[in-house]
């Protein structure tokens, strides 16, 4: 596969703070790639050390083979969508989306083809004479993708592009947003908090804390088998057994069952732990039912569906089992 | 019931309020449409003392005399004040907010003291008092305005408008040429209307270090008074007040009004 963007030892200080200790990252031509992890973990950062916006401590960038570490962000063949889209708000749609190719003196003619291009794919066609204050967030999401899309990009950088955004309509563009992508075979740097986010759009997520890589994996992989307690905790719900100071235990929730504490025939794994249910929450598709396991403070979490035979209540005792290869061996 | 008492109270304090602020102006431009030479008795609607103010070869100088020293002042405070917000706002380095207020300050010096000063170092210095003085004068106490302007309208700037235009190609020249100035120009020129009704309005500290055949409007009018008021002084008045107002009122129009906040509720 064709190496897009390379990041190599970079490092990156603000002042004497330490924020990425070491990174090597490589992406590769047309990936739809997902920085992801909570805030402050440097993810940001490294989207905009790509973009020329940082400069790294320490380290080389290349993009396309070319290291393009010292170039300014303006001679820099990539463009980003930025988090509170960063529109310009004395210019309508059509001279917003045009900036770009006018800075970088693309023929008349062209940039009229290009531009009509761009709005129909984000279907912004009627609203090419409106200022941005005249839109909704979702429409200003698409003109700032446009605008970046039009000059048609080595890599596009998207900062958190849906955070502004309620629920429905985040669901609804995350769709679009990577069927956009797969057509157009665009490389995609997309950075966000959102674990939810990373795994229905990613072809490959780089779970990020402390300016480290955790993991670096598909979506399927990540959720299946994390690496780490951070990535098993941070992606989805996990259950943590300890089972001695270097091995530990991560069970999702969905994965972990409870029967009953005086079970006659077992048709399953004995249980490994006993406990009594402390409380049973409702999530709508499920029944969140918490047990306080014998002999020790932790509360561990299953999940109980509607169509289970035996729906369980508060101060039931319960045993806990599991399959082996449910269980995943994680790092402390 | 009773809150339809409480709103009807409230609206006749604001009137009295009101009046109080605007009474004595109501006044003068009253009296200078008065046929009267004597201000206390009204005997009927005239022109004739602005017909006078066109005819009287001091007033006009006096006129021209206030529209030069403005217009040089603002024009000279509004680009060192723009620069100095520009820098203000984009770089931070020690001392900032010392720095800040050292520029806030002239604000706040009462005149007097700030007119006493500088004729003592225009005296100290030997430079002849007279329009150049008049204008360096006017030039000092015009940029702190200019600088909280501009710097207000910047501040409302979103940070990432500079560095967009960075990522679509445009040099730190396009950049300002086509994103920063253009976002900044309302800031800017309602600072230059503001530098200009300073300087056209200022007594205090022409009074100072104006010299010969430099007379100002501010200066003619006070002393016209010690000659007696007369209804030509009321007509003089109306009309400063008036180019005051709409200069001011054009002002408020482009001053930022937390144009970034209201976006974002959109």
């Amino acid at each position: 596969m064709k190496e897009m963007v390379r990041l190599q030892g970079i490092t990156k200080k603000f002042g004497n703070n330490l924020i990425i200790p070491h990174i090597d990252l490589t992406i590769a031509d047309g990936e739809f790639i997902t920085l992801l992890g909570p805030s402050g973990c440097g993810k940001t950062t490294l989207l905009r050390m790509i973009a020329g916006l940082e400069e790294p401590t320490s380290g080389q960038i290349f993009l396309d083979n070319e290291d393009v570490t010292t170039f300014a962000p303006y001679k820099r063949d990539v463009n980003m969508v930025f988090q509170n889209y960063a529109l310009f708000p004395h210019m309508n749609v059509e001279e917003n989306i045009r900036f770009g190719l006018l800075m970088k003196k693309v023929p008349k003619e062209k940039q009229n083809e290009r531009i009509d291009q761009v709005l129909y794919l984000t279907q912004l066609e009627d609203f090419r004479a409106r200022r941005p204050q005249q839109l909704s967030g979702g429409q200003q999401q698409r003109v700032a993708i446009a605008r970046a899309l039009v000059n048609n990009p080595k890599v596009l950088l998207l900062d958190e592009p849906l955070g502004a955004l309620d629920y429905q309509l985040r669901k609804n563009l995350q769709l679009e947003l990577k069927n956009l992508q797969r057509g157009l075979g665009l490389t995609f740097v997309y950075v966000t908090h959102d674990q939810e986010e990373a795994l229905t759009m990613s072809d490959r997520i780089v779970v990020m804390n402390a300016g480290r890589i955790e993991q670096d994996s598909t979506p399927d992989n990540i959720y299946h088998n994390p690496s780490s307690r951070f990535v098993a905790q941070f992606i989805g719900e996990s259950n943590f057994f300890d089972l001695d100071k270097e091995n530990i235990l991560a069970i999702r929730p969905e994965k972990l069952n409870i029967c009953e504490e005086e079970e006659e025939n077992f048709v399953h794994p004995l249980p490994e732990y006993y406990g009594t249910v402390v409380d049973v929450v409702f999530y709508g598709t499920i029944d969140k039912v918490f047990v306080r396991l014998d002999n020790s403070n932790q509360t561990v979490v299953a999940y109980q569906y509607f169509d289970d035979v035996k729906r369980w209540c508060p101060d039931e005792r319960v045993g806990i089992w599991w399959y082996p290869q449910d269980a995943v061996g994680v790092k402390p | 019931m009773k809150k339809n008492w409480r709103s009807s109270a409230l609206f006749a304090y604001s009137l009295a309020i009101l009046a109080f602020l605007y009474l004595p102006l109501l006044i003068l431009t009253l009296y200078s449409f008065n046929d009267s030479r004597i201000n206390a008795v009204w005997t009927g609607f005239t022109f004739k003392w602005y017909i006078a103010l066109l005819h009287n070869q001091r007033v006009l100088e006096a006129l021209t005399n206030s529209l030069m020293i403005a217009a040089v002042s603002t024009f000279v405070s509004t680009i060192l004040g723009t620069m100095a917000a520009l820098a203000l706002n984009r770089y931070t380095y020690k001392y900032k907010a010392v720095i800040n207020g050292l520029l806030y300050l002239p604000i706040l010096i009462p005149e007097i003291v700030m007119g006493l000063s500088l004729l003592v170092l225009f005296s100290q210095t030997s430079v002849p008092l007279g329009k150049v003085t008049l204008i360096l004068a006017h030039i000092t106490f015009c940029l702190s305005f200019v600088i909280i302007t501009v710097n207000a309208r910047l501040e409302g700037m979103h940070k990432d408008l500079e560095q967009a235009a960075s990522d679509l190609y445009a040099t730190p020249w396009q950049t300002f040429r086509y994103i920063t100035f253009p976002l900044a120009l309302p800031g800017i020129v309602a600072g230059a209307l503001i530098a200009f009704t300073l300087s056209i309005d200022d007594f205090v500290i022409s009074f100072f270090v104006a010299g010969p055949n430099s007379t100002t409007l501010p200066l003619y009018v006070y002393a016209m008074v010690k000659r007696g008021i007369s209804p030509e002084i009321n007509a003089l008045s109306t009309v400063l007040m008036f180019a005051t107002i709409s200069l001011i009122i054009i002002a408020q129009v482009l001053q930022p009004q937390h144009t970034s906040s209201k976006k974002e509720k959109e």
